[in-house]
């Protein structure tokens, strides 16, 4: 008499009905209100196997593991992204812990184009939720190698930005183009710093690319880089404004399209991003990923107004996406040709870069000096606000070497030395002792 | 005077109340037959007494919950509308299903209409099937009822009997309004005879007073009403006790009710004094369903469970070999442990002591010392499913940051303990939990005491939608428009309004007091505009004690 799920699954269903960025933005109240609807309806939680959770809440200390927030974490966040973060942990330690197979985050407001430095809020994001929590469970869990496949219609710059340098984090983007689209970035070309070439690829797709675009590039070249990269965890990023009917981007895919890729991918986390289209997607797409990832039957789960093949790419869409396609799987195929053509013979290489934060309307600029080694070196990173904030702060990745991380503490000592940084505030993020100093002067 | 009558797996309890006290009780073993269960010790009862001048008689009966249990359902068939989602197939092992096409949206918009030659096919597919009754379900009909009910008009009439799945609950969740529907159209011809029989024989017996029937929620609703939704009345027996307790027992704080039967121990809540409800609906013998009830869990300890050793390890229950040893039965019980510390004081010590000797011995330590292990063990078993439980209620899931920072966490200050083997289990309780155990005076009969004092109560759940300009009284079957400038305090004045209708046609008092229970208000924007409210609430009677406790 009760649905038996063939994966246990766990749920952080945390709509967050009392939160908005303001009352009538996307990020409001209302975005899962028809989703828990749905889900409700559809009786998801009485199915054996499939058990809810709440969302414990992220610490500062979490947040600290991952961001540079500027001039601190209290001004740059509010309880609910602690909550949103700490909903992600809460998925990730379930599974973790054996609790569950499989876990989904169905919290808001989302993550994935929050960077390293936080001045602001960046296309909704404040702090990186999916970020945080790899962060956690690598600290807490031990865990190494991991796959995030980012499936939101927006490029996941964020997210890239964060693991640009961490070739245990193989970071795969698959957006709407940037040259229609914000960000504006996640090109082929953009394939991770010197420390992890080829380990972030991006697929920049045609708009307009439906189910069978999407499933083309998960098939051909996403699942067989996973396959060959061999993580201990698969994380996706499921954002959801792909949808033929989301508001602010121009794909096609459907309901039964986000489901089938979250069955082959067939990931442990997933995390909710973005995805606007609040009646006509979300209560859809979120059943069908559910089912998927409880193991049944979704093939019955389709938007009311759906008809298969009504948005089928064009046989010149369909090879533009091939071409993207096998693109990124060459640039995989040869990263270390690649690396070696980037670093030569540098011991250091610096990288510039000007980030608009479009929610907040601030603008920073950023020079990063890179330790190249195997490892994922260390990195002293200067960056700059329009609203006259500067910072100046030493990165020690989790996985860096004793060299690295040596050397590191020692950049960091000569920068508290140099009395002459104007104005600045001077950070050390150091992940092998998972600790974290701010110094203001 | 009011006639209140509990009948339970083993016994049935009836107490008689003047002025709101029990005047007169007693205890009767259940019969093969379900009238004599309650016709004999109504019979003993009521020697002596005028039967004019009893004013009301109220029962809670496991009838309902027996034919579920033994599967002695009338044959329903089930005709659904189950639009795009999860693939139901599974159902058809369960019952005969027709399903059909049509779809009601979230917002309760059609999306699709019926097919009305699909419909009459279902129906005569149905009558093949050999279904007299019939269940009519379609997904969010709570949203909109248009479509249960033209298919009811279509080919309802035909069956003995038809369940709408609106009128069951407002609330959402599509597999338990099938399941709701099933099993109220599967017991409503048992529920008919039984109250047929039932008002037969007071009549009889010269008892004219109204006859309410107690439902899981701890309220009640008239005999005749429960016709309209005889699933209401299963799984009333765990209400009793509550409602009982609550009676005997003034609490205004967090707390917790254990009812100490035989072989088991129901743990229920109080959140300020309200007894905590099921958040979804309550669970019959597998089915989980929509009907309101309060939360109660079983544990498997009671006065007689049976004491063993199991590889040198103590083992109390489930199983119960009979009535504890001070009490003549011939296996020792933790009643027996309790009578010999001297914490019970009924029964015989010394038979006590017999029955307690083997396992004494077998354990090589004295019987004095056997008794304090079975008090200390009894004690953990409760207080870790107590513990246990309260965990679940107070990580029940939250949807809003307020909710989940701020929201209330149960911290019982007391525990009331009622059922006949009560008085054993008192003190080792409240020494584990460290929180005092009121035994309240009447505690062997607050079952029968709950169901007499026990109010008519019923639920409604209206949603307005002002962007779509409709009103929906769910449960009530009613879709009206409604101007865009409908506000909440609109949807309130609604919403009371058909709740007392409702109220006395369950054949309750219209001044009963009404409590707004859920609500929720969300704007609805389209386009950076925002373009109307959903506004949804819940209300309901408040379940608790008649203040008109008559003469
Ligand atoms: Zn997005
Ligand atoms: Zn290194």
């Amino acid at each position: 008499m009760v649905l038996k799920a063939k994966n246990r699954l766990g749920l952080v269903f945390f709509p967050a009905f009392d939160w908005a960025i303001s009352s009538t933005h996307p990020e409001r109240e209302e975005r899962l209100l028809y989703t828990r609807d749905q889900v409700e309806e559809e009786g998801l939680f009485d199915i054996d196997g499939i058990i809810e959770y709440n969302p414990k809440m992220a610490s500062y200390k979490d947040v600290q593991r991952v961001h540079l927030c500027v001039p601190d974490e209290k001004s740059r966040m509010t309880e609910s992204h602690l909550i949103s973060a700490g909903g992600a942990i809460t998925a990730a330690e379930a599974v973790i812990k054996g609790e569950v197979d499989k876990a989904f985050a169905l919290v808001r407001p989302p993550g994935h184009h929050a960077m390293r430095v936080v001045h602001g809020a960046r296309g909704f994001c404040n702090i990186n939720i999916e970020a945080v929590m790899i962060n956690y469970i690598r600290k807490h869990y031990g865990i190494k190698k991991i796959a995030i496949v980012d499936t939101d219609c927006h490029h996941g710059d964020g997210t890239q930005d964060i693991y640009w340098n961490d070739p245990d984090t193989l970071f795969i983007s698959l957006h709407q183009d940037g040259r229609t689209l914000y960000p504006g970035s996640g090109y082929t070309d953009e394939i991770g710093g010197p420390n992890a070439v080829g380990y972030t690829l991006n697929i920049p797709l045609p708009p307009g690319t439906s189910d069978e675009g999407f499933l083309y590039a998960l098939d051909n070249l996403i699942l067989p880089v996973i396959e060959e990269f061999q993580p201990e965890l698969i994380i996706n990023s499921a954002g959801q404004d792909n949808h033929y009917t989301d508001p602010i981007t121009n794909m096609n895919f459907s309901a039964s399209g986000y489901a089938t890729l979250n069955d082959r991918l067939d990931p442990h986390i997933a995390v909710l991003e973005g995805g606007y289209s609040i009646e006509g997607a979300l209560p859809y797409v979120n059943t069908g990923i559910i089912l998927a990832m409880a193991g049944l039957d979704y093939s019955n789960v389709k938007e009311p107004d759906f008809e298969p093949g009504r948005f089928r790419e064009t046989a010149r869409v369909m090879e533009h996406i091939k071409d993207v396609c096998e693109e990124v799987y060459r640039t995989w195929k040869n990263r270390s040709k690649y690396r070696q053509k980037m670093i030569k013979d540098a011991k250091y290489l610096k990288e510039r870069r000007s980030i608009y934060y479009d929610t907040d309307g601030i603008s920073e600029s950023r020079e990063e000096i890179i330790k190249i080694c195997d490892c994922s070196g260390y990195s002293i990173l200067t960056s700059t606000s329009d609203r006259g904030y500067t910072i100046r702060s030493v990165i020690i990745p989790w996985n860096s070497c004793p060299k690295c991380h040596k050397e590191g503490l020692e950049a960091f000592e000569k920068i508290r030395e140099e009395k002459g940084f104007p104005s600045g505030i001077i950070c050390l993020q150091d992940g092998i002792n998972d600790i974290f100093i701010r110094e203001t002067p | 005077m009011i006639i209140g009558l509990d009948m339970g797996g083993t016994h049935t309890d009836v107490a008689l109340l003047e002025n709101g006290e029990i005047y007169k009780k007693t205890k009767y073993p259940r019969q093969e037959d379900f009238l004599e269960s309650i016709l004999i010790p109504l019979d003993q009862i009521m020697e002596g007494e005028d039967p004019l001048a009893i004013e009301r008689v109220l029962l809670s009966t496991t009838l309902s919950t027996n034919a579920i249990v033994e599967g002695k359902l009338g044959k329903v068939g089930m005709v659904l509308e189950p639009g795009p989602g999860l693939n139901l197939d599974y159902l058809n092992s369960i019952f005969p299903v027709c399903f059909i096409s049509g779809y009601i949206d979230h917002r309760g918009r059609e999306k699709f209409s019926l097919d009305m030659d699909e419909v009459r096919s279902a129906g005569r597919h149905m009558k093949e099937k050999g279904a007299q009754y019939l269940g009519i379900v379609g997904k969010f009909s709570t949203r909109n009822p248009l479509h249960e009910k033209k298919i009811y008009e279509t080919i309802g009439p035909s069956f003995s009997y038809s369940t709408l799945g609106h009128t069951l609950s407002g609330n959402l969740n599509y597999p338990r309004r099938i399941y709701t529907s099933y099993l109220n159209s599967g017991v409503w011809e048992i529920y008919k005879q039984f109250l047929k029989a039932i008002k037969y024989s007071l009549g009889e017996r010269k008892i004219k007073a109204p006859l309410y029937i107690l439902k899981a929620d701890g309220g009640t609703l008239a005999g005749d009403a429960a016709l309209l939704r005889p699933v209401e009345t299963v799984l009333s027996g765990p209400a009793a006790s509550i409602m009982g307790a609550m009676a005997l027992e003034d609490i205004e704080e967090d707390g917790i009710i254990l009812d100490i039967g035989g072989t088991t121990t129901d743990i229920a809540f109080l959140a300020d004094g309200v007894p905590l409800f099921e958040p979804r609906g309550i669970e019959v013998s597998g089915f989980k369903t929509l009907i309101r009830g309060l939360y109660s869990r079983p544990c498997g300890v009671g006065g007689d469970s049976l004491v063993e050793l199991k590889d040198g390890q103590l083992k109390i229950g489930p199983e119960r070999l009979g009535p504890a040893a001070a009490f003549g039965g011939s296996s020792p019980t933790p009643t027996d442990a309790m009578v010999i510390k001297g914490i019970y004081k009924e029964g015989s010590r010394s038979k006590a002591i017999e029955g307690l000797k083997p396992l004494a011995d077998k354990k090589g330590v004295s019987v004095e010392e056997m008794a304090d292990m079975i008090y200390e063990k009894t004690a953990d078993i409760i207080v870790e499913n107590i513990n246990r439980y309260l965990g679940e209620v107070n990580s029940r899931p939250v949807y809003t940051i307020h909710e989940l920072l701020h929201g209330k966490k149960l911290a019982p200050q007391k525990v009331i303990l009622v059922g006949a083997p009560a008085p054993a289990f008192a003190e080792p309780v409240s020494k584990k939990l460290g929180i005092p155990c009121i035994l309240p005076e009447g505690f062997e009969a607050a079952n029968a005491l709950g169901a007499a004092l026990s109010r008519v109560t019923t639920e409604l759940t209206v949603v307005a939608d002002t962007q779509e300009r409709t009103l929906v009284v769910g449960e009530e079957g009613i879709r009206e428009k409604i101007p865009s400038n409908f506000s909440k305090k609109d949807a309130e004045k609604v919403l009371f309004s058909y709740l007392r209708e409702r109220c006395i046609k369950m054949g309750g008092d219209p001044s009963s007091p009404m409590e707004i229970i859920e609500e929720e208000e969300f704007n609805v924007v389209r386009g950076f505009y925002t373009s109307g409210k959903i506004i949804r609430l819940k209300g309901q009677i408040k379940p608790g004690i008649r203040g008109d406790y008559g003469a």
